[in-house]
């Protein structure tokens, strides 16, 4: 293996190793015998710590090559740094044989920039950037090995209450949570990306302004989500979800019980949960067997207490539009009891569930027309009323027959 | 190629550091030195914190130990605190916050086992009535981190002990170690030393600002007798110069320890998340991502977890649905986080391989001795 990856970095560390030494060469003890770690031997793993753990911004952290493997966490908390790799398919992190550590790879810098690697099976999540502004994840794969499998790391690619993020022509497989999770951040892009064989493809979460485009999401169990959680510092809002592919995610909800997504059926195309204006639109959306899109609120989830709810939490999904989509197939099969006796009994044994499937919560000081507006041809909202014990269930459009004002385009800051 | 430079440099540096070794100035090695953040020292012996012979480690003259109500659990390893300030300084007094400690402060915390006449590390250890001389003719050292205060904030520096010294490594180490467990089992673990980094993941209590700060040196940590015995610490530091501006103890918050079966179950609990939880879940901390607030300030029962949902915690949630269920710990995630070894779900994500019985222990009763039950919210 060689032994390139630090191309200015460890440079810089050495002359201020031979400088502290000769600054600090009085009171030696006794013992003269140069005791350090045995420098010539330095595993790969140690030398990309070092480079990290001495990184200064502006550096490039460049990983040749080969399979790596890693047994702790890396983290770097340097801004301005730049981990580069020879290419997601070559350049590779493998944490198979972890023995310490939350992540694969933790970041808390801004002015990040990694690409052209892959990081593989790592305990928990696999990228997570913790705060920091202008992030750029390109051409990154991130991947449990072993497939679809509970026990798997948590979140793939993982911005976190980060601003000015650039997610691209990524891949994400095996997430137990989400292949792609960009959670409680500012003016995102993720685009160009393809999010495979996770419980959840590609989730937006309590984020103001994100476009989500030219993705595919196949054979998740989920594959474009965009929820709200309460008890967060931030509510997201304003998501366009466009141009995407959005085909076959069937596969069997692989997550451990008790998160927010182990709620989500196999079958689910698009699911919005509590989240506000969203814009769905110009997607290929196909063959999700519970439903293409669902729309739910926060009582759908799975789980809420109503113990010191979280003050300011909107609960309700509201200025949804969705229009000019490509669906096909879809909703034959639901992932639930109540969705699949609906099915049965109101489209029969060969039938499918329309398009889009609402839970039908509303708050009581709004109507029906500031949930969800439906400019797409012949497809229909099913509101199958479970506010109302499913009393009500109708694909009636007079009140999704509206348009919203259409939301603006993410722009990245420069950086 | 690059792999040749590096050992070349690294060869040279060897010999440099050979030649330095017996050209370096001497003088009596008692005294404490400082360093430039550019020039730290790779061996802890420099900074004439300690003097160490082989079988015994010594504080040097200004250098106080001192211990906090209750401590961070790290693999039941066994921890010397020390702090030296520069001479005729004196740290701040702060009712909540770390103390504000005058620039070019070292704090030090050693870590060490007991060991086994067959060699494996035990958790349990007797403290010597000698408070500035440790024995380590039963004991391995296992590692040295300072604090070290410069103009531009507080740096991280862990040093592994190899031999006679301990050495800088800024990417911090992995050890293998068998301990044997009060019930006669052993089992290995790795020992992990926090890179510089991972330091800043606990150290960096305010996570925006990224500036690391001393956890222990607090107020109601500190504000007890040392390793319990009579006196108070606040008071020994105000006496030596050593803090400014300590109201009278009966105004100091004080937090409990956590295995004094004589105090409040609650009072307990609270020092423990406070102590081992709180330097991330907090309002500013890495941990604010998930609404989750266990830092001593925190009065919403809801951000303390009870009946709180998980926001990403992935498996970590063990299949259960919220922080904390009253009355019900093993329905509780925060219980499932502590019980569980897996590096990808377990709590702290940092600084234990080992589950902490003790811990788990109390913070059950406390989660049994809650009244409450979470209810399904309705839209009603």
């Amino acid at each position: 293996m060689t032994y390139t990856i630090t191309s200015h970095s460890l440079a810089r560390f050495l002359p201020v190793i031979v400088l502290s030494a000769m600054l600090s060469a009085c009171g030696q003890p006794e013992s003269a015998a140069p005791a350090e770690q045995p420098t010539t031997q330095i595993s790969y793993e140690e030398q990309l710590r070092l480079a990290l753990e001495t990184a200064s911004p502006g550096d490039v952290i460049t990983v040749p090559e080969g399979v790596h493997p890693m047994t702790r966490s890396l983290v770097l908390n340097t801004d301005g740094v730049t981990i580069r790799g020879a290419g997601m398919d070559k350049s590779v992190l493998s944490f198979a044989g972890q023995l310490a550590g939350a992540e694969g790879l933790l970041v808390n810098a801004s002015d990040f920039t990694i690409e052209d690697i892959a990081i593989e099976d790592s305990k928990g999540d696999a990228l997570k950037v913790n705060e920091g502004r202008n992030i750029i994840i390109r051409r990154v794969r991130t991947e449990w090995t072993r497939g679809p499998h509970t026990e798997n790391g948590a979140y793939g690619i993982y911005p976190v209450q980060t601003e000015n993020v650039l997610v691209e022509g990524s891949v994400a497989v095996g997430a137990s949570d989400a292949g792609i999770y960009v959670g409680q951040s500012r003016n995102v892009v993720v685009k160009d990306s393809r999010a495979e064989y996770n419980v959840a493809g590609i989730e937006i979460e309590n984020t103001i302004h994100a476009d989500v485009f030219n993705n595919i999401a196949t054979n998740n169990t989920g594959g474009i989500l965009v929820f709200n959680m309460p008890d967060l510092p931030q509510l997201g809002h304003s998501t366009r979800v466009f141009n995407n592919t959005i085909v076959t995610n069937n596969t069997g909800n692989f997550a451990p019980p008790g998160g927010a997504v182990a709620g989500v059926p196999a079958g689910s195309g698009i699911v919005i949960n509590a989240n506000d204006k969203v814009e769905i639109f110009d997607n290929d959306i196909a063959d999700n067997q519970t439903a293409n899109i669902l729309i739910s609120s926060y009582f759908s989830a799975g789980y809420s207490s109503d113990r010191e709810t979280a003050e300011a939490f909107d609960p309700y999904p509201e200025g949804i539009f969705i229009y000019a989509n490509r669906f096909r197939d879809g909703g034959n099969a639901p992932d639930r009891e109540e969705l699949e006796m609906l099915r049965l009994a109101m489209f029969g044994e060969e039938g499918s569930l329309p398009d889009v499937v609402w839970d039908g919560f509303v708050n009581p000081e709004l109507s029906a027309e500031n949930v969800l507006c439906v400019d797409n041809g012949e497809s229909l909202v099913i509101n199958i009323d479970a506010a109302g014990g499913y009393e009500n269930v109708t694909v009636d459009m007079t009140a999704h027959t509206c348009e919203l004002e259409k939301l603006t385009e993410v722009v990245l800051a420069a950086n | 190629m690059a792999a040749d430079k590096h050992a070349a440099s690294l060869k040279m540096l060897t010999a440099a550091l050979i030649v330095l070794l017996f050209t370096g100035c001497s003088d009596d090695g008692a005294s404490v030195r400082q360093f430039s953040a550019d020039a730290y020292p790779q061996r802890l012996s420099e900074w004439g914190l300690f003097d160490y012979s082989g079988a015994q480690l010594r504080l040097s003259d200004g250098v106080e130990a001192y211990d906090l109500n209750t401590p961070l659990f790290t693999d039941y390893a066994q921890k010397l605190r020390t702090v030296w300030m520069p001479s005729g300084s004196a740290a701040q007094y702060s009712s909540d916050a770390t103390f504000e400690f005058p620039v070019g402060t070292i704090i030090s915390k050693t870590f060490f086992y007991p060991m086994t006449d067959t060699g494996l590390v035990r958790a349990d250890f007797t403290w010597p009535e000698n408070t500035r001389t440790l024995s380590t003719d039963a004991v391995t050292l296992m590692e040295t981190r300072l604090l070290v205060k410069q103009a531009s904030g507080w740096d991280a520096l862990p040093y592994v002990w190899q031999g006679d010294d301990a050495y800088l490594k800024i990417a911090g180490d992995l050890k293998m170690l068998e301990m044997s467990l009060p019930d006669g089992e052993a089992q290995t673990f790795p020992y992990i030393v926090p890179s510089r980094n991972q330091c800043a993941s606990c150290h960096a209590t305010n996570h925006t600002t990224g500036a690391l700060k001393p956890i222990g040196p607090k107020a109601r940590h500190l504000n007890r007798g040392y390793l319990g015995r009579d006196g108070n610490q606040l008071l020994e530091w105000q006496s030596a110069g050593r803090l400014q501006n300590l109201p009278v103890l009966e105004e100091v918050a004080i937090n409990a320890d956590f295995t004094d079966n004589s105090q409040f179950l609650a009072a307990r609990s609270r020092a423990y998340l406070d102590i081992n939880c709180g330097h991330c879940h907090n309002a500013q901390g890495a941990a604010d991502t998930s609404g989750l607030l266990l830092d001593a300030s925190v009065e919403s029962n809801r951000q303390l977890g009870l009946c709180k949902p998980p926001i990403a915690a992935g498996g970590g949630t063990g299949g259960r649905t919220y922080s904390i269920v009253p009355g019900e710990p093993d329905h509780s995630i925060l219980i499932y986080r502590l019980e569980t070894t897996d590096p990808g779900t377990m709590m702290p994500e940092l600084g234990r391989s080992l589950v902490h019985q003790e811990g788990v222990t109390l913070l059950k009763d406390w989660i049994t001795s809650l009244d409450g039950e979470c209810v399904e919210m309705s839209s009603d």
